[in-house]
């Protein structure tokens, strides 16, 4: 052992000189490209091929899935309580039919309306109010980009120096308008109050729940009032003018709570959210489930809508809409998702079973038997 | 107008720009020698060569110009500046920016360096060193060489302008160059100065003083023809091609000479035949564009469509909702036309996405991976000459899966350019073959073993033989055998050269003769020395003289060549060789029965696509000799009709020969050339050889390449000298093929029409034809009025091959095939007499190696052996021209589900041009969220694999016919997408009508929405892309995977608190992605949407594969199946070759090169150094001669071959008159 290894060890000095020298010559560059799967392009691969034994279970497969998902979505959606009342006076006979003529941007006099409607069943559970508006073309280009979100996000420079974007709501009577911007002026204003008629005649207001409607990421992160929060808002906007639409300047929005007021005011953060659609739904208030499980939260029964009407839409031929709610796991009520998973589902299922009739009838189950090269 | 920016900033140039005086009307050429100001009164180009481009300073407005013609490029600039104007902004111009300046910069960098090795190369080629007379001789640089000038070259350098030979080392003037960067010919070719001049000698001062004028033609592109007159000391002297030599040129064999510029720099005979530089663009390329132009006329449509909703919105909605949006300043005074024309611009900014500028780039990119691998296979390697193969330009390599035809050099290219002495018939008995012990013929290999020539000191190690019995032969004294090799050591015009004792090189006219000298050596019979009276042969051992009484030269009419000789004991002998047919007609009668064994035998050696030879000899009286030489000698002297006079008297001596056996010499092809063509053929590519070379050889190598075969119906061949002769004879091969073909297929009878539907008629050929077609027929043929018929007549042959043509013939075919047949044309050589062609097909190939490096810098893909275009076409340009289909079609598809999705939108938001998703999101969608994944498919995809590539050619017919992507595969993509979108679009739509998240809170808005849609969107491709991948490596994996991680990290990245509190104008969609995210609903819309967008097109796919499964298909499951099983041994089938062909003789030249070794006027008078060679003229005596000279040039070429080829003539002219006058005094000493 010990003599083969001295061997060894003796033949690779012998060696040593020759091998020093070959590879001298292996550094003379040799063009030879490397061996490498990458280079030679033999890189392993996964070669899937579409074969019905592949394509046709996924159709099944997925048809199988997605339909009980449909029935799923569809019934959980039809459980859902939903009420829209349509309160823009469009028709003589509708309660706030006058208003909704008599409007006039000037007018001091708020112009309230009554609108009655009856719940035939009780909503359990929390149940939330949104404000519908119809042919509002909130996702319009000019209107979109017509907001300054330093400005909401409390710069001090862009409060005083609004951005163009805002134009031309951007300066009245020579001071910037705080907040600026064709959204920002045209905030839904309407004031909305919900009464439950008790059986005996009395109204019961129905306390509305207005902070809690806004995402957390607009309240606490993209919008916030200039000077931070506790300072005197009054004072953070000297200088800059109100909205021309608005009745009231931006720091009067909630007086009775500082955390409400000014560019965090709830109402005015999910109005300036800009809907996709022209047809679109806002959250507005939320009515608590009541403390103890006992009672609905809305009971069945008569109510009364209180409308404070100060939003015009007629003449575009808007339409409001006040929609109260439950929801569930999936969001509202939204039937058009469970339909169409079971469509889908359906459809998918079909033209699998079709696809599998073809492929048995004319398939070419065996492609590798003849090819003619 | 580059060229005139840089020609002002070169101060030599200045001298004649201002005279005024243009170049190219330049109609007589008048040049002083050592006058530089009357030479500068002429606006003559310098030395200097300029292939680059640009400049320093020039660099960057030359290149923007460049890259704005792009047309996709000016768009996105137009596309900027409407950006910038504030009404029409519906996107921030970053979004275009930031692409647009990343393509610019990097296709600047590509340009830039590409330009710097060109300029390299210029310079390299500019600061060469030359000698110049200048008062005394200088180093010059080349660049600083001018017209007029005088130059010194010494052996073995290149010639570095245009120059008339003046004086040179050698006797008479004589100097040896080789062409090989010219005309691809690497024989020697001689040139000689005029005598005037040649007396000169080396005397500097007389050179200084040499103040003749030439006055010659304007400088042209024709490499054989020059015409001159030199005025000097008021003689006139005419000066012809024999008297230039071109730049390009190597000396050789000659220590120095003296030359006067004539032409310089680009006006040189080289540079005005390397054609223009012109821009390849590759016919994706120009579909892209198209498909380009028909997106914008798409977007246009939409835009217009959009703006007209725009102005109807405006006037029906917009006008009463302007309670809550005030119109803008410009629309304000009720013009709601001009908004909707604003809006049209608006949709146009957001709408460009369909025409993404990342198209231009990745597709840059995937061409330069592609251009890699192609540099990086090793199996394009040569590992004799140490050559990878290399894709010299990068954007062409999806038109190699196109190819439809191939026109091919032949030497160099085809073969190897070596010929070796392969088998022999001695006396009935065929030598050359090697049986095993049960007598069964061996296939000769590598590995076969050799004979050893060790018996014979003076043979070259380099030759190789493998029958034994041969020798065998030798060694035993066979009188015939012996009698055979004598006569290949005797017969011949070769000039041998040895340095060392023993160290023999042979100067041979062609390598065939070269071949069979050396295979004599190596049998015993050395050729030693010669000089013109007497050839000097070690027999064996021992030294034997021979005197050499007369030769009669080759010729192509008489296709034999015979040396008379007297052999030490005092008998005279006739030996001939040639063409079997032309000498089995003059054999002696009593040779029958040897004749017909030989025949046999050659008919085997020429079905081997051997080049073969019969010799034979007679026995001469010396009164008949010595009569015939009288009349020789008279005839020689005759003025009239000489030529024929001695034609006839060689034809009466030349009868009554004893045939002794036939030689068969391989022109080595290069390594599996048969079995390219085969599978080139098979893949329903047409090749065409265009070759220098004559007829014969040609059609030889035709045969032994496969190309021509006994079995074809009918060869053609054209050979007409004027051009009715020509067009009769295209017409009736036509009319032979498609008359033949009519009777066979009934049913295109009715044709009225004669040769209108000759593309109907092509498919239903059955029968094979070849057309080979000559040079000076091919002048005809390419005029205007024949050429269609050339190409119809060619175009129903299977193989078509053009011999002697020039350089621009070879350029004319290959623009007559691509600009009348819309197909893609690949050119093949190896020459510089290849440069034209490769300039001018749509593919260029080099083969690097043998031959300089001209063929190889203009072309655009270089490899070391022709096989290689097997593996370049069916693998690289197979798979490129699939990955970039594919690439493309799911580009355009990726593109138009993302961008249509706006012009659905535009319905929903007043036709007010608001984007649907983040602006980030367009931004970063085609250069970071999809562009990773695209390539990676691009750039690895494989639908087959190389070893079926190779066994199916077949696979590469859907290449030809433009299947993968055209027009309609465009429009199926793009409806794809548009479908996409529509579902991508209103699916996002039904469910955020009214959707509200599980908080209450509405997510119905825009970020919400924008979200939604991009997220599916980007899941939707990606998947999609998953579908579009055949072959998944890991970087697939990583890129699809990664992109979608990438994607989600930027989106909530971009939607966190910190980037907003830095920048809140720029990431307004803050907690965007986190709330709309989090939603189940959203998921669940995502999930719907891409199941929706993805099942159609999957059950149309596999529809497709199960009804009506492609070859590619099939391939494909076969080769999935067979993994399964183990790797296969799949080889081609070796092609055998079938063809009987004979009578193919081993000249390679028109005139024979006796007049020169009989004139001694290449030998030079020197002391012997070996072999007695005594004086035996006594008219000569100084004539001790021993062709010490061209020894050097055949040990510095490469060492391939021992012989190397020395031709009198060149480009076809026959040999100066002045040494036929030489001959008759020879003679009548």
């Amino acid at each position: 052992m010990m003599a083969s290894n001295y061997n060894a060890s003796k033949e690779e000095d012998g060696h040593q000189p020759g091998a020093m020298g070959h590879g001298g010559a292996g550094t003379v560059k040799n063009k030879k490209p490397d061996n490498t799967a990458f280079k030679q392009q033999r890189l392993p691969a996964w070669q899937p091929i579409l074969t019905a034994g592949t394509v046709l279970p996924a159709f099944f497969v997925i048809g199988l899935i997605f339909i009980p998902i449909g029935i799923g979505l569809f019934v959980t959606s039809n459980n859902i309580k939903e009420l829209e009342i349509d309160y823009t006076g469009v028709d003589m006979s509708s309660p706030c039919y006058n208003c909704s003529q008599s409007y006039s941007w000037n007018s001091t006099k708020p112009c309230t309306c009554s609108v009655p409607f009856s719940l035939d069943q009780p909503f359990e559970s929390n149940v939330f109010m949104y404000y519908g508006l119809s042919n509002f073309y909130q996702n319009h280009r000019r209107y979109v980009k017509s907001r300054d979100d330093s400005q909401l996000n409390g710069d001090k420079t862009s409060l005083k120096s609004p951005s163009k974007e805002c134009e031309p709501y951007r300066t009245s009577d020579n001071k910037p308008i705080a907040p600026c911007g064709a959204i920002a002026n045209s905030l839904f204003n309407d004031t909305l109050e919900l009464y439950y008629i008790d059986p005996n005649g009395s109204r019961t207001a129905i306390p509305l729940v207005k902070k809690g409607i806004a995402w957390w990421t607009d309240k606490h992160v993209k919008f916030r009032n200039p000077g931070g929060n506790n300072d005197n808002l009054t004072v953070v906007f000297q200088g800059t003018s109100k909205p021309v639409n608005w009745r009231k300047p931006v720091y009067e929005l909630d007086p009775l709570d500082p955390d409400n007021n000014g560019f965090i005011n709830e109402d005015f953060i999910v109005w300036m959210r800009t809907a996709a659609l022209p047809t679109f739904r806002k959250l507005y208030r939320i009515i608590h489930k009541k403390p103890n499980n006992m009672t609905p939260t809305l009971p069945r029964g008569e109510y009364i809508l209180e409308v404070t009407y100060n939003y015009p839409v007629r003449s575009f031929e808007g339409r409001k809409r006040i929609i109260l709610s439950t929801i569930s796991w999936m969001g509202g009520k939204n039937p058009f998702l469970g339909i169409a998973y079971i469509t889908v589902g359906s459809v998918c299922f079909f033209l699998g079973i079709i696809l599998l009739i073809i492929h048995h009838k004319y398939g070419n189950r065996n492609n590798s038997a003849e090819i003619h090269s | 107008m580059a060229e005139k920016w840089l020609w002002m900033l070169m101060p030599w140039r200045g001298c004649w720009s201002s005279r005024g005086k243009r170049d190219g009307q330049e109609e007589e050429r008048h040049v002083r020698a050592n006058d530089r100001d009357y030479n500068d009164k002429f606006p003559y180009a310098d030395n200097h060569i300029k292939t680059s481009k640009y400049n320093v300073f020039t660099f960057l407005p030359i290149n923007l110009f460049e890259q704005f013609q792009r047309v996709a490029n000016t768009y996105f600039l137009v596309l900027l500046i409407l950006q910038l104007i504030p009404e029409i902004s519906s996107l921030s111009w970053v979004t275009t920016t930031v692409p647009l300046v990343l393509v610019l910069v990097i296709t600047a960098v590509k340009d830039a360096t590409d330009d710097y090795f060109r300029y390299k190369s210029d310079q390299q080629v500019n600061n060469r060193q030359s000698q110049v007379l200048r008062g005394n001789l200088q180093n010059e640089k080349w660049m600083n060489v001018c017209v007029g000038d005088i130059v010194k070259l010494e052996n073995n350098q290149f010639v570095a302008a245009d120059t008339l030979l003046l004086s040179s080392s050698e006797p008479y003037g004589l100097c040896y160059i080789e062409t090989a960067e010219l005309d691809g010919e690497t024989n020697l070719k001689v040139r000689q100065a005029l005598t005037v001049t040649s007396d000169l000698g080396a005397d500097i001062a007389k050179l200084a003083d040499f103040n003749g004028e030439v006055i010659c033609e304007p400088p042209n592109n024709k490499l054989d023809r020059f015409t001159g007159t030199l005025y000097w000391r008021d003689n006139k002297y005419p000066l012809d091609n024999e008297k230039m030599l071109l730049r390009g040129c190597v000396l050789r064999n000659t220590d120095w000479c003296f030359g006067m510029v004539i032409f310089a720099g680009l006006q040189t005979k080289l540079m005005q035949n390397c054609g223009r530089t012109k821009f390849k663009r590759t016919s994706i390329d120009k579909l892209m564009n198209t498909l380009v132009l028909w997106i914008f006329g798409f977007l246009v449509c939409m835009g217009v469509i959009l703006a007209i909703g725009n102005t109807i919105w405006e006037q029906k909605v917009g006008r009463s909702f302007s309670v809550y949006l005030l119109w803008d300043e410009p629309i304000r005074n009720n013009n709601v036309v001009f908004s909707g024309f604003l809006t049209f611009w608006s949709y146009i900014i957001i709408l460009n996405t369909m025409v993404p500028i990342s198209l231009y780039l990745s597709v840059e990119v995937i061409r330069l991976g592609h251009s890699y691998f192609i540099n990086w296979d090793r199996k394009m390697y040569y590992i004799q000459r140490d050559t990878p193969a290399e894709a010299r330009t990068t954007t062409l390599n999806e038109e190699l899966g196109q190819v439809e035809f191939i026109f091919s050099d032949k030497t160099g290219t085809l073969t190897q350019n070596i010929m070796v002495f392969n088998k022999c018939s001695i006396n009935g008995k065929s030598y050359g073959d090697v049986y095993d012990e049960f007598g069964h013929k061996v296939e000769i290999t590598e590995r076969t073993a050799c004979v050893d020539f060790s018996f014979n000191p003076l043979s070259d190690r380099k030759f190789r033989f493998h029958d034994s019995s041969l020798v065998e032969a030798v060694k035993i004294e066979e009188p015939s055998v012996q009698e055979f090799f004598r006569l290949l050591a005797l017969c011949h015009t070769v000039m041998p050269e040895e340095k060392n004792e023993g160290d023999l090189v042979y100067q041979a006219q062609s390598p065939d003769e070269g071949a069979l000298v050396t295979a004599a050596r190596n049998f015993g019979f050395v050729f030693r020395s010669r000089t013109p009276e007497t050839v000097t042969l070690y027999e064996m051992g021992t030294a034997v003289n021979y005197q050499l009484l007369a030769i009669l030269d080759f010729n192509n009419v008489r296709k034999r060549m015979s040396v008379i000789v007297r052999n030490p004991a005092g008998h005279i002998k006739l030996y001939c060789k040639g063409a079997d047919t032309i000498i089995f007609d003059r054999l002696d009668p009593s040779n029958q029965d040897l004749m017909n064994t030989t025949s046999e035998h050659l008919y085997e050696f020429a079905g081997e696509g051997l080049r073969t030879l019969a010799l034979a000899y007679k026995d001469l009286d010396e009164n008949v000799l010595e009569e015939w030489m009288k009349r020789l000698l008279y005839a020689s002297t005759v003025i009239e009709n000489r030529e024929e006079g001695l034609a006839d008297l060689y034809e009466e001596i030349e009868t009554g020969l004893m045939l002794l056996g036939a030689t068969a010499v391989e022109d080595k092809l290069q390594e599996g050339v048969p079995e390219t063509i085969a599978c080139l053929t098979l893949a329903n590519i047409k090749i065409w050889v265009l070759t220098g070379d004559k007829l014969e050889t040609a059609m030889n190598i035709g045969y032994s390449c496969n190309m021509l075969r006994d079995d074809m119906s009918e060869v053609f061949i054209i050979s007409g000298h004027t051009s009715s002769e020509v067009l009769q004879q295209l017409r009736s091969a036509k009319e032979h093929i498609l008359g033949l073909s009519r009777v066979s297929s009934t049913a295109d009878v009715e044709k009225t029409d004669e040769f209108s539907d000759d593309s109907v008629f092509e498919e239903t050929i059955i029968a094979e034809y070849a057309l080979i077609i000559n040079g000076h027929s091919l002048a005809h043929a390419l005029e205007p009025d024949l050429e269609q018929v050339l190409l119809e007549t060619a175009c129903l042959c299977k193989t078509v091959i053009c011999c002697r043509v020039t350089p621009m013939q070879k350029a004319q075919v290959v623009e007559l095939v691509k600009t009348n047949k819309m197909a893609v044309t690949l050119a093949i050589g190896d020459g510089a007499n290849d440069v034209s062609m490769i300039k001018t097909a749509h593919i260029g190939v080099g083969i690097s190696g043998q031959e300089g490096m001209q063929a190889v810098l203009a072309s655009d893909y270089s490899f070391a052996q022709f096989r290689y275009l097997q593996r370049l076409l069916l693998v690289h340009g197979r798979w490129s021209y699939f990955r970039m289909c594919n690439f493309l079609f799911y580009f355009f598809y990726k593109n138009f589900a993302f961008t249509v999705v706006h012009f659905w939108f535009g319905f929903f938001c007043g036709f007010s041009a608001q984007t649907v998703y983040d602006q980030w999101f367009i931004t970063l969608f085609n250069i970071v969220y999809t562009s990773l994944p695209v390539l990676a498919m691009g750039l690895f995809d494989q639908d087959v694999n190389e070893a079926n590539s190779h066994r199916f050619p077949s696979l590469y017919r859907p290449g030809q016919l433009n299947l993968l992507f055209n027009k309609r595969q465009f429009f199926l993509c793009t409806l794809q997408g548009m479908g996409t979108s529509f579902l991508l679009f209103f699916i996002p739509y039904g469910a955020f009508c009214l959707a509200v998240s599980d908080d209450g809170s509405h997510i119905s808005d825009q970020q919400a929405f924008a979200v939604t849609i991009a997220t599916s969107l980007v899941i939707v491709v990606s998947i999609q892309i998953g579908l579009d991948t055949y072959y998944w490596t890991a970087v697939n994996h990583v890129f699809v995977w990664g992109s979608l991680a990438v994607y989600f990290a930027i989106l909530f990245a971009m939607h966190s608190d910190g980037l907003f509190s830095i920048f809140p104008s720029h990431f307004p969609f803050i907690g965007t992605g986190r709330n709309c995210l989090t939603q189940k609903s959203v998921w669940l819309v995502i999930m719907l949407t891409t199941v929706a967008c993805v099942m159609p097109g999957l059950a149309v796919r596999f529809l497709k594969t199960d009804l009506y499964p492609t070859l590619t298909d099939k391939v494909r499951c076969l080769q999935q199946a067979s993994r399964k099983l183990r790797p296969q041994e799949q080889n081609l089938r070796r092609v055998r070759r079938t063809s009987s062909r004979r009578s193919a003789y081993a000249f390679s030249h028109q005139q024979g090169y006796g007049e020169l070794i009989t004139s001694g006027k290449n030998m030079k008078v020197t002391a012997s150094t070996a072999g007695p060679s005594p004086p035996l003229s006594p008219s000569s005596p100084g004539r001790v001669h021993n062709s010490r000279s061209l020894i050097e040039s055949t040990l510095k070429r490469k060492g391939e071959t021992p012989v190397a080829c020395v031709s009198a003539e060149a480009y076809g002219t026959s040999g100066t008159s002045e040494g036929n006058t030489r001959t008759q005094q020879t003679l009548m000493d």
